[in-house]
């Protein structure tokens, strides 16, 4: 099994550490952020933000419900609201309330899905979010982000502080090492960051499967000289489609791997803006199966379903070899 | 069975719920062992399902709202005969069936639960059922203190009263805590009881780990024909485990092997005065 290396666990920390580090910076200099927990300030890891910020967090409840319809109702009043909770209750138990009190009515609400995908591993399907995407990306007004490392996320979390109308973003918990050293890195909402470049394949990643995809091309290169472009699409909606477009003229194979069911999510949306302008790149999409979901830690899940070095590098190979 | 007996048995469900955590080194402890008691009371005393009619139209229905805490659930179905013991040596692992929520792929477990505020709606329609097709059989259903704020809970509330479903017995694990502190303090839902009485509902107070008491609670059911009957159980977190009674961090902290062999130590103490 080849995980992140010991060396890389020590110097990144998780995406949800930064993003409640960040929020933390934020809110000490602006007073209009606030924070809505429905008893998730612990998994959240915001029970530092809650003692030095005791003014600028509610607590709900356990009713998700109720913590997405009160935070559309603060952030009407020009509050800069994150409602966090994890991702499976968020947006499973509160769809409606974003839908219509969220996106419908334009409340510039910061939906914040904690412990995404399967971070939750043995706990089950309940506390899995492999529907998110689908769901959320049918409705309309809402800008979907899923970040794959520190950089993206603390950029992902500014962002929204200033971004005028609702959006999700959700995240993991395990520490995730950086995609690139890159010193220019940039970080748009509805641009993809390419953070490998190559001819012979394409993968697209998003969230805590694009370090896998990486490790994927590297053992590509190194074991048969193919060579892959990385792609972190971190913005599911709106999609990146100049990208998609200039990365599919060539004829190249892809391949999208996402945390999420093979229904609905980024892989579905790539494929239907390729078909629909007229690619017929070879195309795979890489993700959950829509079965009872095997039991396990988020690493045995990943491995299970092959998002992995092993799992992405061999699906790649076997659309190379059929393509050429 | 006496309460000698149900206590005695508590002690070893106390055993087993701490033995399958540290093995699986995932679980909610706190809240299994508030909880276990009343499941003896229930599988021992008063339900009448065992592995023989799980698949009978006829048997009673318990469903665990408060999913979270299976591991209690888990080892007193093992102890009723619906699965070998031992498959909980694979609880949480890779490819197991038991994971940490209750799931129908175990026997005994009536419905997947894990996120709560599920379990009214669904005891409501099961106690209908029986109502509409002149059936004798009685649900119960659990649920946490902390869960009560979902909106369903009051949904399901509601329309068990409008349908008059005596057959029906929600029961409250009523330990004070939940994740983020005192449940009075992360949303209060005092008084309980009034709130239940004006949905319509026929209320009674017990202590939770008392085994007489539970069975005469039980014993009552319905409090009132032609009303659903809530019991609210007050309960310790961590009950059992001195240094776990009442503290936050072991809702689901999983001990290690120092805290694991000072748990045992006080268990088999209790046994001992149990002879
Ligand atoms: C819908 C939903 N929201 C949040 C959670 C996460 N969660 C699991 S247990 C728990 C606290 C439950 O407290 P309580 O109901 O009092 O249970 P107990 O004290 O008996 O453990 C929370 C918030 C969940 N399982 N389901
Ligand atoms: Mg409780």
């Amino acid at each position: 099994m080849a995980e992140i290396t010991q060396n890389e666990l020590v110097t990144y920390k998780a995406n949800l550490d930064v993003f409640s580090g960040t929020l933390q910076e934020l809110a000490s200099t602006d007073k209009t952020i606030l924070v809505v927990t429905s008893d998730s300030r612990g998994s959240g890891k915001l029970v530092p933000f809650g003692q030095k910020f005791p003014a600028q967090m509610v607590e709900i409840g356990i009713a998700e419900q109720n913590l997405v319809g009160v935070a559309a109702g603060l952030a009407s009043t020009g509050k800069k609201v994150f409602a966090v909770s994890p991702a499976c209750f968020l947006t499973a138990r509160s769809f409606e309330q974003i839908k219509t009190d969220v996106a419908y009515s334009d409340n510039p609400v910061k939906l914040i899905g904690i412990s995404a995908g399967v971070s939750y591993g043995a706990l089950g399907s309940t506390h899995h979010s492999l529907h998110d995407f689908a769901a959320l990306r049918a409705v309309h007004n809402l800008i979907i982000v899923v970040p794959a490392d520190n950089f993206e996320t603390e950029r992902a979390i500014r962002l929204a502080a200033q971004t005028e109308h609702p959006i999700y973003i959700r995240f993991g918990k395990k520490p995730m090492p950086l995609l690139t050293e890159d010193p220019n890195r940039r970080f748009e909402f509805g641009k993809g960051s390419v953070v490998r470049e190559g001819n012979d394949l394409v993968i697209i990643g998003t969230g805590e499967t694009v370090y896998p995809a990486i490790q994927a091309a590297r053992r590509l290169e190194t074991l048969y000289g193919i060579r892959s472009t990385v792609v972190s699409m971190h913005t599911i909606k709106p999609l990146d489609y100049e990208l998609l477009a200039q990365l599919a003229s060539s004829g190249v194979p892809i391949v999208t791997v996402e945390e999420h069911s093979v229904y609905g999510g980024l892989g579905e949306a790539c494929a239907s803006f390729l078909m629909q302008n007229g690619f017929r790149n070879s195309f795979k999409i890489m993700g959950i199966p829509d079965e009872y979901t095997v039991t396990g830690s988020q690493i045995e899940i990943f491995h299970h379903y092959g998002l992995s070095e092993e799992g992405i590098a061999e699906t790649g190979l076997n659309l190379v070899r059929k393509t050429a | 069975m006496t309460e000698q007996e149900l206590a005695r048995k508590s002690v070893d469900y106390r055993r087993k719920i701490l033995k399958y955590i540290v093995e699986a080194k995932a679980g909610h402890t706190g809240g299994s062992l508030s909880c276990v008691d009343i499941l003896n009371v229930l599988y021992n005393h008063v339900l009448n399902v065992g592995p023989d009619n799980f698949k009978s139209p006829l048997r009673d229905r318990y469903i665990q709202s408060k999913g979270h805490t299976v591991e209690a659930l888990y080892v007193v179905l093992a102890d009723k005969g619906f699965f070998p013991e031992a498959d909980l040596m694979t609880l949480c692992k890779y490819g197991s069936h038991y994971i940490g929520h209750p799931t129908r792929k175990v026997n005994g477990i009536e419905q997947n639960t894990g996120s709560l505020g599920h379990g009214l709606s669904l005891s409501v329609g099961t106690a209908l059922a029986a109502k509409l097709d002149g059936l004798s059989y009685r649900v119960f259903t659990m649920l946490g203190d902390g869960e009560l704020p979902e909106g369903s809970n009051w949904e399901g509330a509601l329309l068990a009263s409008h349908y008059k479903l005596d057959n029906l017995c929600a029961i409250i694990d009523n330990n004070g805590l939940q994740i983020s502190g005192a449940t009075t303090d992360v949303c209060n839902t005092d008084p309980i009881d009034r709130k239940f009485e004006a949905f319509g509902w026929e209320v009674r107070h017990v202590d939770g780990h008392d085994f007489g008491a539970l069975k005469e609670t039980f014993a009552a059911l319905p409090f009132t024909v032609g009303k659903p009957s809530l019991v609210i159980a007050h309960t310790v977190k961590g009950r059992g485990i001195s240094y776990m009674e009442n503290q936050l961090k072991w809702h689901h902290g999983v001990p290690n092997p120092d805290q694991y062999t000072h748990a045992l130590a006080e268990l088999a103490e209790a046994e001992a005065v149990l002879r």
